[in-house]
């Protein structure tokens, strides 16, 4: 495979709502601020790749705006997945790979403000036989949550230590959402959200954005010191129906770190995209990421959740602890669907 | 050096206003299994799946892919949703030829459809939202003005789109999967039908309808499985902003410049002559003269030439939409890869009724938005 790298990441503070802003309004400071760390001139970016969903903005084609945000004139080589933006920095990865072009410009962005993101997000369940039931995002996570205590040995305990230690990490990231010094038993005497999650084991609702400039070759070694090399990306789905699926497991997770070549090498750090703090545990336990690794220094999506941006943000915060020289090697993860049903992995090295 | 790609299977459904018959996982399992077929391959060797579709709106349901990924036979395997307005089944069509350019995976399925019947398209963008202009015309509504725009700056003569509307229904009438079969269609048909935005009568105007199309792309060594490859000679996708002082919206750069950047790879310089037959995204009867000149068939403000004089009709030197093109079956996120399959088809001999004599170089074309996203490739027989 050719050499990419990530060489450049920026993204806006998640807030509970950003009323006073468009998407546009929140990607362009953003986007900018990305090009501008790679010191790549914008008009050389050889391909655009975005990641945002309609269903969260309510409107149809909601990415066509914000290629106000981008500056796409003269016309530029673009494209846009309905998936979270650690789907777009896969495409533009793949892009890559032809050869023809050596820089990519990826950007994930949502208001999950505009509706109520546990009510909407039944509108991605199985429309025949699973929506109509109307379970929502929290409802179904907490049966996953139960399925994991019951099956692995894991206790309440375990959930509030995740959420204990996203909560403290948070304090050192500026653009988290939620933070602060708790116990687990302080925690454990919340009241259940649905048994078993409580309200902290929950994502906040965000809005935000995110934005990431990948490079090739010669090109990332002449704009960035030390480029966050992508040794492996892969990206796996599991069945729909969570009847078909043992919900304390992720083998799709550990199919795709499998492929993305985690085993190669020792891991420093790991950016999980857990929103719910059960999750964080089983997708460790799918990649097989032991004590020794540091998760989610950033705080996680348990702190900051703009959905659609919040993958790609793993693998930002990933990247940077390679640029900036504080790790070797790290893995950005991302996850969609319900219950994690689908998970990329993006593996990172410094040279 | 980039790994040569090119489609060894085509399947689509039969399209239809309402295809009540199929769930979606049911709609998209018929084209599916169609190019499966065709490619002589089964679902455990596909490595990858890619699907497109137009807003999520138009039948109701949020990132579908995922309930959808069963039917696909996706479990356990990568699968990507793209979406990039109306281009999205030609752009869908260009992210998997990049996996197999790429060097990524050898065998990919490539899948877009709609199920328009599931809900409405024009109610889902005619909502109002802050921060944005309300869209209360629909899409004919939306592009009326620019095709009279063209009309102003051509002077083409008033008949044209109806030629059109005429044309790509006839053909529609040689091809088995199309939506609208209108036996006896004529001139006199169009002009009576009921006048919706000015030029455009409802006859100018595409159907909705539910459809799907799939595609089988490989690299090289898996193509000898079939007998007739349509290899991909190159691929173009360009985007603009939807709205800028100065904006040409008739013949708008970002689909220029794609067209550009894909006959120079395919080593092209005389669209007219080396393409024997184009599949273009035409929803609206004059987009056929507007996109020719886009397209560089024809020079600015002589499109509506080619039609005039019968160049894209099916016997003519130049044939635009031999399929009935999109004016005739419209499942809108196939619309586009309905158009890029149809290109395949074509070189690789397998259009039937609808086959143009001899093709061997073919174009496919799709866009979307205001007329802003640009997506198009050129097929040959030929390996490249």
């Amino acid at each position: 495979m050719r050499d990419v790298a990530v060489v450049a990441f920026a993204q806006s503070p998640s807030v509970r709502q950003d009323a006073e802003r468009s998407e546009v309004e929140i990607l362009t400071p953003v986007i900018a601020e990305a090009i501008d760390r790679s010191g790549l001139p914008r008009r050389d970016i050889g391909f655009t790749c975005s990641g945002s969903c309609d269903y969260l903005a309510g409107v149809p084609f909601s990415f066509v705006q914000a290629l106000d945000a981008v500056g796409a004139w003269p016309p530029i080589r673009e494209s846009h997945v309905e998936m979270d933006g650690a789907w777009a920095l896969y495409e533009a990865w793949v892009r890559l790979q032809i050869g023809d072009v050596d820089s990519a410009l990826v950007y994930g962005f949502g208001k999950s403000s505009a509706g109520d993101p546990r009510d909407v997000s039944v509108a991605q369940l199985d429309p025949y036989y699973v929506a109509p039931l109307w379970p929502d995002a929290v409802s179904l996570a907490a049966l996953q949550a139960r399925a994991l205590l019951e099956s692995d040995g894991y206790t309440e305990r375990d959930l509030a230590a995740v959420v204990v230690r996203n909560l403290r990490n948070a304090g050192a990231n500026p653009n988290a959402q939620v933070q602060g010094e708790f116990e687990q038993d302080e925690l454990l005497e919340a009241p259940y959200e649905v048994s078993p999650l409580r309200k902290h084991d929950c994502p906040p609702v965000s809005d935000g954005a995110a934005a990431i400039v990948l490079a090739a070759g010669d090109l990332a070694r002449a704009v960035c010191e030390r480029p966050a090399w992508i040794t492996g990306i892969d990206h796996r789905i599991e069945a729909h129906s969570l009847g078909a699926r043992d919900l304390a497991k992720s083998p799709s997770a550990a199919l795709a770190a499998e492929k993305a070549g985690i085993r190669r090498g020792l891991v420093d750090v790991a950016e999980l995209h857990a929103p719910f703090s059960h999750q964080e545990i089983i997708l460790r336990e799918a990649m097989r990421l032991g004590d020794d690794v540091t998760i989610n220094p950033s705080g996680g999506a348990l702190t900051a959740n703009p959905i659609m941006a919040a993958g790609l943000i793993r693998i930002g915060e990933a990247a940077t602890r390679v640029m900036d020289g504080s790790a070797t090697r790290v893995l950005g993860h991302a996850t969609s669907g319900p219950c994690l049903q689908q998970n990329l992995v993006c593996v990172m090295e410094a040279r | 050096m980039a790994e040569r790609c090119a489609v060894i299977g085509v399947g689509q459904t039969k399209h239809g206003a309402k295809r009540t018959d199929v769930s979606m996982a049911g709609l998209v399992r018929e084209a599916a299994l169609r190019a499966l077929e065709d490619a002589d391959m089964t679902w455990k060797e596909i490595d990858a799946v890619v699907i497109g579709k137009a807003p999520d709106m138009f039948e109701g349901v949020m990132m579908p892919e995922l309930f959808l990924a069963d039917a696909l036979g996706a479990v356990g395997k990568p699968i990507m949703r793209v979406h990039t307005a109306g281009s999205v089944g030609g752009s869908t069509a260009i992210v998997a030829s990049h996996l197999i350019h790429g060097g990524v995976f050898e065998r990919v399925l490539t899948l877009a459809y709609q199920k328009q019947s599931e809900s409405e398209a024009t109610w889902a963008l005619t909502i109002r939202i802050p921060f944005s202009l309300p869209l209360v015309a629909g899409a004919g509504g939306y592009f009326a003005p620019t095709i009279r725009q063209y009309i102003k700056r051509s002077g083409a003569p008033d008949d044209i789109g109806t030629m059109v509307a005429v044309k790509d229904r006839l053909n529609a009438l040689r091809n088995p999967y199309a939506h609208l079969r209108m036996e006896g269609i004529t001139a006199e048909t169009v002009k009576q039908s009921p006048m919706l935005w000015d030029p455009l009568r409802y006859l100018d105007a595409c159907p909705s309808s539910d459809g799907a199309c799939a595609m089988i792309l490989t690299d090289e060594k898996n193509t000898a499985r079939v007998k007739s490859p349509a290899w991909v000679f190159a691929t173009a996708m360009r985007s603009e902003p939807i709205t800028f002082p100065g904006r040409d919206e008739v013949s708008p750069r970002a689909g220029r410049d794609a067209a550009a950047e894909l006959y120079r790879e395919a080593g092209i310089t005389n669209p007219r002559q080396e393409i024997d037959v184009a599949e273009v995204y035409v929803p609206f009867s004059w987009y056929e003269p507007m996109w020719m000149e886009n397209l560089g068939f024809a020079a600015k403000n002589e499109g509506w030439k080619m039609t005039a004089e019968g160049a894209t009709a099916f016997d003519g030197d130049m044939p635009v939409n031999p399929s009935g093109g999109v004016l005739s079956s419209n499942p809108i996120g196939a619309s586009g890869m309905i158009r890029f399959a149809e290109a395949a088809m074509q070189v690789r001999g397998q259009a039937g009724e609808h086959q143009v004599d001899g093709a061997k170089v073919a174009l496919g074309h799709a866009y979307g938005g205001g007329s802003q996203y640009f997506a198009m490739w050129v097929v040959g027989s030929e390996r490249n």
